[in-house]
């Protein structure tokens, strides 16, 4: 990439350059410049509309999505970094119809409000659980550090983790590779 | 929304360091982009080339050897945190990146960048500076290395040369058995303040509680323009067993609070700051010395992270 990056540069801004990733599944192609970020790419390209820009700082975790299995803020993350990788968002999380356990947890223990956090709680939670199935709430607590929920008091969205946790069932679908 | 900017990816860092060196003020160093980013979108940094250093082999790598420690630049705060090395010769530095930021920003954030860009509030610039370690810098005239003291010069500037390429930093053995600790306090996103002590000591009779400490390190983090030792502080600890280290706390404390040079902003006055380094200081140190002795110290304080 750095010689015909060189050339770009001095002529003025880059093209764009085609890059394949995986998301949610399906494999896209598509054409994207340096200066794009993940989550433009996810919210206006592909129209994933689920990762939302919020702080745009990394500070609060509405963004958040996996990329290879890592929590990843798409607001601070180059769309180029993603080629060749597997994205995930919570549009891939249910199958079909079924909901993925975690968001079954939440919607039964009433982890959501006005659920702007939502997406981002249930990709950091599922990235957790990926890693480390049985965390303890001391465990839950330092991996939503970061992960910010104005309405709930997050004692809900803990307790909705936790239960996933707890029972062995979790998918473990786009997980780690 | 970030400006336009070429992405350069060399194969070597002696390639980037010509990248560098060729484009001059227009390019910048690239890793894990947590920080410049961030400023890119503010439109406080406008670079017309990002040079990506992550992608040369090896740059990453983490090595223990001769009771000391490599981290290649490139390595990220989880890759810190899980690695064995880091565990086995410095576990103080694995569980300070553990509580680096939060955890999106420790999946991507490098420790080279961290250093590199000097935010005065950053964790590792602190810890690596009580722990003595050096940065290693190439460039075409070949390589260097700088005490992290030395390297940090002010709030987001560095003695790195524009054509230079931080490509890792050494953590040298401690004299003696080290026993270290981490404490940091606040109650914004960034610490508002940082306190590292790494003690060396030398054990007689094979017991731990009968150490002695032979070399003392404490570091100040975030309340001064860049982080600083307090050497009145460490030279109180130095002989001290470590069974009485409770009685020179208080000392201590006071002594590292009088070498702080904090300003007034937004995360507290001069004054509250000055406070905050005894208080946490003598926690640190608290936690340090029942590390020494073999135990574990204090649990948890509010608004704090003990590493």
């Amino acid at each position: 990439m750095s010689g015909p990056a060189d050339d770009r540069a001095a002529g003025g801004a880059p093209a764009a350059e085609a890059i394949e990733l995986v998301v949610n599944g399906r494999r896209h192609r598509v054409a994207v410049r340096s200066h794009d970020l993940l989550l433009d790419v996810l919210r206006d390209r592909l129209d994933l509309k689920g990762a939302k820009r919020s702080c745009d700082a990394q500070v609060c975790g509405a963004c958040t999505v996996l990329v290879d299995g890592l929590a990843v803020s798409a607001c601070t993350y180059l769309a180029v970094e993603a080629a060749g990788r597997s994205v995930l968002t919570v549009e891939g999380l249910a199958d079909g119809d079924r909901l993925h356990p975690l968001q079954q947890a939440f919607v039964d223990h009433g982890a959501v409000q006005c659920g702007f956090c939502t997406s981002g709680m249930l990709l950091s939670a599922k990235a957790l659980l990926d890693e480390q199935p049985a965390p303890s709430r001391v465990d839950v607590l330092h991996h939503l550090r970061g992960s910010l929920c104005r309405c709930t008091g997050y004692r809900k969205i803990v307790e909705a983790i936790l239960a996933v946790a707890g029972d062995a069932g979790h998918g473990g679908r786009g997980g780690r590779p | 929304m970030l400006r336009p900017f070429a992405l350069h990816r060399p194969a070597t860092a002696e390639e980037a360091c010509a990248l560098l060196g060729r484009l001059g003020d227009d390019a910048v160093p690239y890793a894990g982009g947590t920080e410049l980013l961030l400023l890119m979108k503010e439109g406080l940094l406008r670079p017309r080339h990002l040079v990506d250093l992550k992608r040369i082999p090896g740059l990453d790598a983490i090595a223990a050897g001769g009771g000391g420690l490599l981290v290649g630049a490139t390595a990220t705060h989880r890759a810190v945190e899980r690695s064995a090395p880091v565990a086995a010769a410095c576990p103080v530095l694995a569980s300070v990146a553990r509580h680096v930021a939060n955890v999106r920003v420790r999946n991507v954030g490098t420790v080279g960048g961290n250093l590199a860009f000097a935010d005065p509030h950053s964790d590792l610039a602190t810890v690596f500076l009580a722990l003595d370690a050096t940065v290693a810098l190439v460039s075409p005239r070949g390589r260097r290395e700088l005490p992290v003291g030395d390297f940090v010069r002010g709030p987001w500037e560095t003695a790195r040369e524009a054509d230079e390429v931080l490509v890792a930093v050494v953590v040298p053995p401690g004299l003696g058995r080290v026993a270290a600790a981490y404490v940091k306090f606040g109650v914004h996103e960034r610490p508002t303040l940082g306190i590292a002590v790494v003690l060396g000591v030398e054990d007689r009779d094979g017991r731990a509680g009968a150490g002695r400490v032979a070399d003392a390190r404490i570091a100040i983090g975030c309340v001064n323009p860049r982080p600083a030792r307090a050497p009145d502080a460490e030279a109180r600890l130095r002989g001290c067993g470590v069974g009485d280290l409770e009685d020179v706390a208080g000392a201590v404390a006071e002594r590292a609070a009088a070498s702080a040079d904090p300003a007034d902003d937004l995360h507290g006055s001069a004054d509250y700051k000055r406070e905050m380094v005894a208080v946490f200081t003598r926690r640190a140190l608290r936690a340090a010395a029942a590390r020494a002795r073999g135990g574990e110290g204090p649990a948890r304080y509010a608004h704090a992270v003990l590493a």
